[in-house]
């Protein structure tokens, strides 16, 4: 396969960074209550994952190894703040809806997981093409699982009814446990058909490369167990 | 004014509580709940982070961006600040009071892109609070993830000791104990005064 849609298929399936990396839980939870909210927050975070992706392996060779997480924050901080404006002007709707949401972006673990893991690393093509398949596959798991809390919290679908009037919506599904239900369903659903996610490291390890500092005393931990 | 204040802390901890139905900080509240111990540090370190973070992020808006007209450089500076923040109060901790850095040291680096930091002090801002009520917000948002973590540590040590089917073993038995403890707190909406 060409490596170019190879990072494609990694992003959406192979490591997806929601079910598979179980990376970024904060948006993932706050703002599945609706498809749409889904496929809103997903694409936001795709836009400002390509452009950090893309600035950060431009710049991979300019910026001092001791200092390049503040840089990361700094470059990620102002292209969240510059979609924050742009959602603001043009999708008022989707800021109305997503709201503190989307200027916590900047502490997504997945944007600085994948400029440490990723575009620091590899030229901006392939950076570019990472941050389309991560961002891709975090706007299907996003709007998967608003999708099934719509469906089972108020019986429709990308606001259109789908279930028959007769069928009572579970309410609590759009309310925060359903966040948490959702997801421990989908959670349930993986391990039961075998599929292998970093689940472990979300309950297990107390550090699951959320936050970059901790992530690299995760790697130096482990490298000093080696 | 009091009655005020006090609903602001309470609102903070229970009603909105930060963890359970606004889902910030996330992570080390799954975690590090593993452990009752490290929860109940971890929660120490960010009721003190936080509510310093919330005094600092309103005086730098009110005194410095809003002046200046620079109220979209909000993120990107209350970001940098959280972070040099936490150096900051980690090595003070660490020169003056070595047991509390003993006890708080390794959590504190974990804190610095903790959501609920940052979440905290947009919302004060948003909300358009004074200088008071934005620390007490701060403090009432960091004892209600405090009072989440320690539930849910307290929680899965019982969960530990149970046999369970091998799918629901791990993340997702925490996650339906989070779901419940998320009912229970909604109860809290009720709450008026």
């Amino acid at each position: 396969m060409n490596k170019y849609l190879e990072r494609l298929y990694n992003g959406l399936i192979k490591e997806n960074p929601t079910l598979v990396l179980m990376l970024g839980m904060c948006p993932t939870l706050a703002v599945s209550t609706r498809a749409s909210n889904g496929i809103g927050m997903g694409l936001s975070t795709l836009a400002v994952l390509v452009l950090s992706n893309l600035v950060i392996s431009l710049l991979r060779k300019v910026i001092p190894d001791q200092v390049r997480l503040p840089a990361y924050i700094v470059i990620v901080a102002s292209l969240v703040t510059v979609t924050e404006l742009l959602i603001e002007a043009y999708l008022p709707a989707v800021y109305e809806a997503l709201g503190i949401y989307i200027p916590l972006i900047v502490v997504n673990c997945i944007i600085l997981g994948r400029a440490e893991a990723y575009a620091n690393k590899n030229g901006p093509l392939l950076s570019v093409m990472d941050g389309v398949g991560m961002g891709l596959g975090f706007t299907a798991a996003l709007t998967l699982a608003g999708a099934v809390r719509e469906i089972l919290g108020s019986g429709s679908c990308f606001g259109v009814r789908i279930l028959p009037q007769a069928v009572e919506p579970m309410g609590i599904f759009v309310q925060p446990p359903g966040a948490f239900l959702v997801i421990a369903l989908f959670i349930i659903i993986m391990n039961a058909i075998g599929i292998k996610t970093r689940q472990r490291q979300l309950v297990e390890s107390g550090c699951d490369g959320c936050c970059a500092n901790c992530a690299a005393r995760c790697d130096s931990g482990k490298e000093a167990a080696k | 004014m009091n009655h005020n204040l006090l609903l602001i802390i309470i609102s903070g901890a229970l009603i909105n509580n930060v963890v359970l139905s606004q889902f910030l900080g996330i992570c080390s509240f799954l975690g590090v709940s593993k452990q009752m111990k490290a929860s109940a540090s971890l929660g120490g370190a960010v009721i003190f982070v936080i509510t310093i973070a919330s005094a600092v992020a309103w005086l730098l808006y009110t005194y410095v961006l809003a002046p200046l007209g620079l109220e979209f450089m909000k993120t990107i500076v209350f970001i940098l600040v959280i972070a040099a923040l936490v150096q900051i109060v980690e090595m003070f901790l660490k020169k003056n009071s070595p047991a509390v850095y003993k006890a708080l040291g390794i959590f504190l680096p974990l804190i610095t892109t903790n959501c609920a930091v940052l979440g905290v002090a947009l919302t004060n801002v948003q909300n358009g609070y004074n200088f008071i009520e934005s620390v007490l917000a701060g403090f009432g948002t960091a004892l209600g993830y405090t009072l989440a973590i320690v539930l849910l540590a307290g929680i899965r040590s019982r969960i530990n000791e149970e046999d369970l089917p091998a799918p629901l073993r791990g993340a997702p038995i925490v996650l339906i104990a989070a779901a419940l403890m998320s009912i229970a707190f909604m109860g809290f909406s009720g709450l008026t005064f």
